[in-house]
C-alpha cells in the first residue's frame, strides 16, 4: 500500500471522457487495466471479479467483469447500456463514460461523448482502420468532442512494429482531420499486457509519445472564453419571501458558454428585454466575474419579466431566435421519428411543443453519404431533421456552443426521450447527396 | 521521428474549474431544475454523509432563499441515537419539514414480519415507496453515487419509476448533455441524483472544504462492539450480540451510516476529517464491501432492491 499525503489530495481538475471501440478490439480490457493499474479496483472489487471467474472455471481474473454491472449483462456477456467509471490520479480526475460496442452503439457513444471531451477510439493492430473506427471518429466529430485518441491495441501480436502503427496512424489522423476532429494523438498499445497503458512500454523504444494515462492526464481542459458567446440559461427564480432580503430577485443558472461580469449589459431572450448585471452570487457569495460551467445567480438592475425557460446573454453578442431549426439528430429511442412527429424539444431549461417537418437525409457513417429522404429515422439513426416550433428558440450552432445548440426531442405521450439534436451543419464539409435508393439499412 | 503523437504543453485555463467546483456546480444545476420542472420534490434524509452534502448543496443552490424541498427519512427503528440527533438539530436549524416513514409502524401493525437476522434494511423499501405515493411526491432526491455498487454504475442522474417505484435498467432514458428530462405520468416519480458523480473521496474532501459537520459517529471513537462476519458491529435491542460474540471496547468509526444491525464499524484511529481523508485515500476497500453486510448477499443484491424501489 502506498502512503498518500495530503498535497497529493488537493483539488485536482476533472477530465469527462469516453472510450470507444467494438466487441473484440479489447475495449473491456483497457477501461479495466486503466481502472487495475491507477489502483482504481479495490480489494474486494477485485476479490468478487476472481471468484465469479474462478466459478466460471476461467484461470486468469476477467477483468471485463469490473464493469458489466447488470445481472442480464453478467448471464449473457454483453453489455447493454453506458457506465460511467471513475478514478483518479493525484494530477486529475476522471470520470469516464464506458460505452458498449454493441448493437446499441451509436446511441451509447453519441450518450457517452455528449459529455466527454476528450474519446479514446481503439483499433486492433491487426486489422486497422475499419469501418467501426471511422463510425468511431465520424461520431466524435459530429459531437465536437475537442480530444480523441486512437489506440492501436494488440501491439503485441503485431511484434510492436512501429511501421505497423505509423500506417494505421496516419491513415485515422488524416481521416478524422478530413471530419474536423481537431486534434487526434494516435498512440500503440497492449491493454492485455499493459503496453503504454498506465507504464510506458519496453517492447516500443520507438514510441516517444505519453502513455494513455500520462495524456489523459495533461490534456488540458479547454475553456477558452474569448471565442465563446456568453449564455445563462435561466433555470430558476430566487425570491427569497423572508424580512431580510425583502427585493431580492435573482436568476439562477449554470453558465451554458462564456463569462458574465457586473456592469455588463445583457438581454433577455427570446422577450429581447435588457438591462444591466447589477450583481453575480455564486452559491450566497458576491463575485466580480463568473464563466462556465458555474452555477451562478444574476441580479439585474431593471425589475423586467424573466422567468425559467428564458436565455440571458450579452447585449452585443445576442443569437437570433427562430422557431425554424434546422440539425443533425441522433435518434435513441426504438420507435421512429417521423415526418408530422409532433414533440417536445427542450432547449436549456425551455421546453416548447415542435413538430419533425422533414427529414432530408440520413447520413451513413461508413462513408458519410446522404441518403436524402429517408421518410423516417429509427433507433440508432443519424439524419438531417428541420423541425418547427411553436415558440421562438435563441438557439447557437453546435458547432459553436455544445451546450446552447443541443437539445432533445421528447415524446408527450410518454416522455420517453427520442432524439438527440445538434443545431446546425454537422461536418465542416458536407458530402454531396447520394441518390441511392438500393439502400438496405445499415445496423450496428 | 514521424511516429510520435503530439503532446501539449499548454496547461489547463484559469478558467478550468477544480474537480469539486465542477461536481458542485453540477449538483446544483440538477437541484434547481428539479426545483423548476416539479411540483413536489422531496430529499431523503439520513442523516448519513451523503445526503448531508445533498442538503449542504441544496442549502447553497437556493440561497439567499430557503430550501425549497422537504426532507423524508426512513426511520429503520435501529438507527444510531447521534444521527437521529443530528437529523433533529438540522430540521430545526433550517427551518424544514420533515417526513418520517417508520419501518417500526409497519412491523407494529403486522405489515411486516421482522426477519431472522434482524436486519432491517430490506424492509426499508414498503415503507418509503408507500409514502412517495401518499405525499404524491414527484421527484425524490437520493444520495447514491455511482461509484458505490457496479449497478449503480448504470444509474441515471434522473431515474424514472413507475407507479410501482421499480426500476427497470434496460428501459432507462438516455442522458445527453446536462438536458435532463424529467417527464413522469401522474403516480410515477423521478429518483433524482444530484452525487452521482462523486466519490466518496470526493465527498469527504468537499466536507473538509466546506467545514461541514457529520454526526459524531464518522470519527474514530471508543465504542462497545461485538464481531459478526468480519465486521465490528455495535449492540443493540435490534439482536445482537448473540451466544458467543463477545463484547469489546475498541477504538472505531463509521464509513457509512445504515440500520445497525448491518452497518459495520472499522478500526480507526482517524478523529479528526484530515486524518479520515488520509485513510479513506489509502484504502483497499470500497466503503460498501468493508461495512454492509446487506450487500453481500448476493452478486446482484443492490440491482435486485435497486428493482423494487430502493434508493
Amino acid at each position: 500500500m502506498s502512503t498518500i499525503t495530503t498535497e497529493e489530495l488537493a483539488e485536482t481538475t476533472l477530465l469527462r471522457f469516453a472510450t470507444a471501440g467494438s466487441v473484440d478490439d479489447g475495449k473491456s480490457t483497457l477501461v479495466g487495466r486503466l481502472l487495475h493499474d491507477s489502483k482504481s479496483v479495490l480489494t474486494d472489487q477485485l476479490e468478487a471479479v476472481e471468484r465469479v471467474s474462478a466459478s466460471r472455471g476461467q484461470e486468469a481474473p476477467d477483468l471485463a467483469l469490473l464493469t458489466d454491472g447488470l445481472r442480464a449483462e453478467r448471464e449473457q456477456g454483453i453489455t447493454i447500456d453506458v457506465a460511467y467509471r471513475y478514478f483518479a490520479t493525484p494530477r486529475r480526475r476522471f470520470i469516464l463514460a464506458d460505452t458498449p460496442g454493441h448493437v446499441q452503439y451509436t446511441r451509447n457513444m453519441v450518450t457517452g461523448a455528449s459529455t466527454a471531451e476528450l474519446t479514446v477510439i481503439l483499433v486492433d493492430a491487426r486489422n486497422g482502420v475499419v469501418e467501426q473506427t471511422r463510425r468511431h471518429a465520424a461520431i466524435a466529430a459530429l459531437l465536437r468532442v475537442p480530444h480523441a485518441v486512437l489506440a492501436v491495441n494488440k501491439m503485441d501480436l503485431v511484434g510492436y512494429e512501429e511501421k505497423v502503427f505509423a500506417a494505421i496512424a496516419e491513415e485515422f489522423t488524416a481521416y478524422a482531420t478530413e471530419l474536423g476532429v481537431p486534434e487526434v494523438t494516435a498512440i500503440p498499445i497492449s491493454a492485455l499486457v499493459g503496453d503504454n497503458v498506465v507504464e510506458p512500454s519496453a517492447n516500443m523504444d520507438w514510441y516517444g509519445g505519453p502513455t494513455v494515462l500520462e495524456h489523459l492526464e495533461t490534456v488540458p481542459v479547454a475553456h477558452d472564453l474569448s471565442h465563446c458567446h456568453a449564455r445563462l440559461p435561466v433555470q430558476y427564480v430566487i425570491r427569497p419571501q423572508g424580512p431580510d432580503h425583502p427585493d431580492y430577485r435573482g436568476y439562477a443558472g449554470q453558465i451554458a458558454a462564456g463569462s458574465f461580469h457586473v456592469g455588463e449589459s445583457v438581454t433577455v431572450l427570446p422577450s429581447g428585454r435588457a438591462s444591466k448585471i447589477s450583481g453575480i452570487d455564486l452559491l450566497g457569495e458576491p463575485v466580480d466575474v463568473a464563466w462556465t460551467t458555474q452555477s451562478v445567480t444574476l441580479l439585474l438592475e431593471d425589475d423586467i419579466d424573466i422567468s425559467r425557460g428564458d436565455l440571458i446573454v450579452p447585449s452585443k453578442d445576442a443569437p437570433a431566435t427562430t422557431q425554424d431549426i434546422e440539425a443533425t439528430v441522433c435518434h435513441v429511442a426504438d420507435a421512429p421519428l417521423t415526418v408530422g412527429h409532433r414533440v417536445l424539444l427542450k432547449h436549456g431549461t425551455r421546453t416548447v411543443k415542435a413538430i419533425v417537418k422533414d427529414i432530408p437525409s440520413r447520413l451513413t457513417l461508413d462513408d458519410l453519404s446522404l441518403h436524402p429522404h429517408p421518410g423516417q429515422l429509427v433507433a440508432n439513426d443519424i439524419g438531417r431533421v428541420k423541425i418547427r416550433t411553436a415558440e421562438p428558440l435563441p438557439v447557437d450552432s453546435y458547432a459553436d456552443s455544445r451546450r446552447t445548440g443541443s437539445f432533445i426531442l421528447i415524446d408527450p405521450n410518454d416522455g420517453q426521450t427520442l432524439t438527440a439534436g445538434m443545431v446546425g451543419e454537422s461536418f465542416a464539409a458536407p458530402e454531396p447527396v447520394r441518390d441511392d435508393s438500393e439502400d438496405d439499412g445499415w445496423d450496428f | 521521428m514521424t511516429t510520435v503523437a503530439t503532446v501539449s504543453e499548454e496547461t489547463d485555463s484559469p478558467y478550468a474549474l477544480s474537480h469539486l467546483d465542477a461536481l458542485e456546480s453540477e449538483a446544483v444545476h440538477i437541484f434547481r431544475e428539479v426545483a423548476g420542472e416539479f411540483e413536489r420534490p422531496v430529499i431523503l434524509f439520513s442523516g448519513g454523509k451523503d445526503s448531508i452534502v445533498m442538503l449542504h448543496l441544496a442549502l447553497k443552490a437556493f440561497r439567499p432563499a430557503s430550501v425549497p424541498f422537504s426532507l423524508l427519512h426512513v426511520d429503520t427503528g435501529h438507527n444510531f441515537p447521534e444521527v437521529l440527533d443530528y437529523r433533529d438539530r438540522t430540521v430545526e436549524k433550517h427551518g424544514l419539514r420533515l417526513h418520517v416513514a417508520s419501518v417500526q409502524d409497519y412491523i407494529d401493525r403486522g405489515v411486516l414480519k421482522e426477519r431472522p437476522d434482524g436486519t432491517r434494511n430490506p424492509l426499508q423499501t414498503l415503507p418509503l415507496t408507500e409514502k412517495i405515493q401518499a405525499e404524491k411526491f414527484d421527484a425524490v432526491f437520493g444520495g447514491g453515487r455511482r461509484d458505490e455498487e457496479k449497478a449503480r454504475a448504470k444509474e441515471r442522474v434522473f431515474s424514472l419509476r413507475d407507479e410501482f417505484s421499480q426500476w427497470d435498467p434496460r428501459r432507462q432514458r438516455p442522458e445527453l448533455w446536462n438536458l435532463y428530462n424529467g417527464r413522469h405520468a401522474p403516480g410515477e416519480h423521478v429518483r433524482v441524483f444530484p452525487l452521482s458523480n462523486w466519490t466518496e473521496l470526493d465527498v469527504w474532501q468537499y466536507i473538509a472544504r466546506e467545514g461541514i459537520e457529520l454526526p459524531q459517529i464518522y470519527y474514530a471513537h471508543e465504542r462497545e462492539v461485538f464481531s459478526r462476519s468480519g465486521m465490528w458491529l455495535t449492540a443493540g435491542e435490534w439482536g445482537g450480540p448473540k451466544d458467543g460474540e463477545r463484547v469489546e471496547k475498541r477504538l472505531v468509526r463509521y464509513r457509512t451510516v445504515g440500520d445497525m444491525s448491518c452497518t459495520g464499524a472499522v478500526d480507526s484511529d482517524a478523529d479528526t476529517i484530515e486524518k479520515v481523508i488520509v485513510e479513506i485515500a489509502a484504502s483497499r476497500l470500497t466503503e460498501r464491501g468493508a461495512t454492509r453486510a446487506d450487500d453481500k448477499m448476493s452478486e446482484a443484491a443492490m440491482e435486485d432492491r435497486k428493482r423494487e424501489g430502493y434508493f
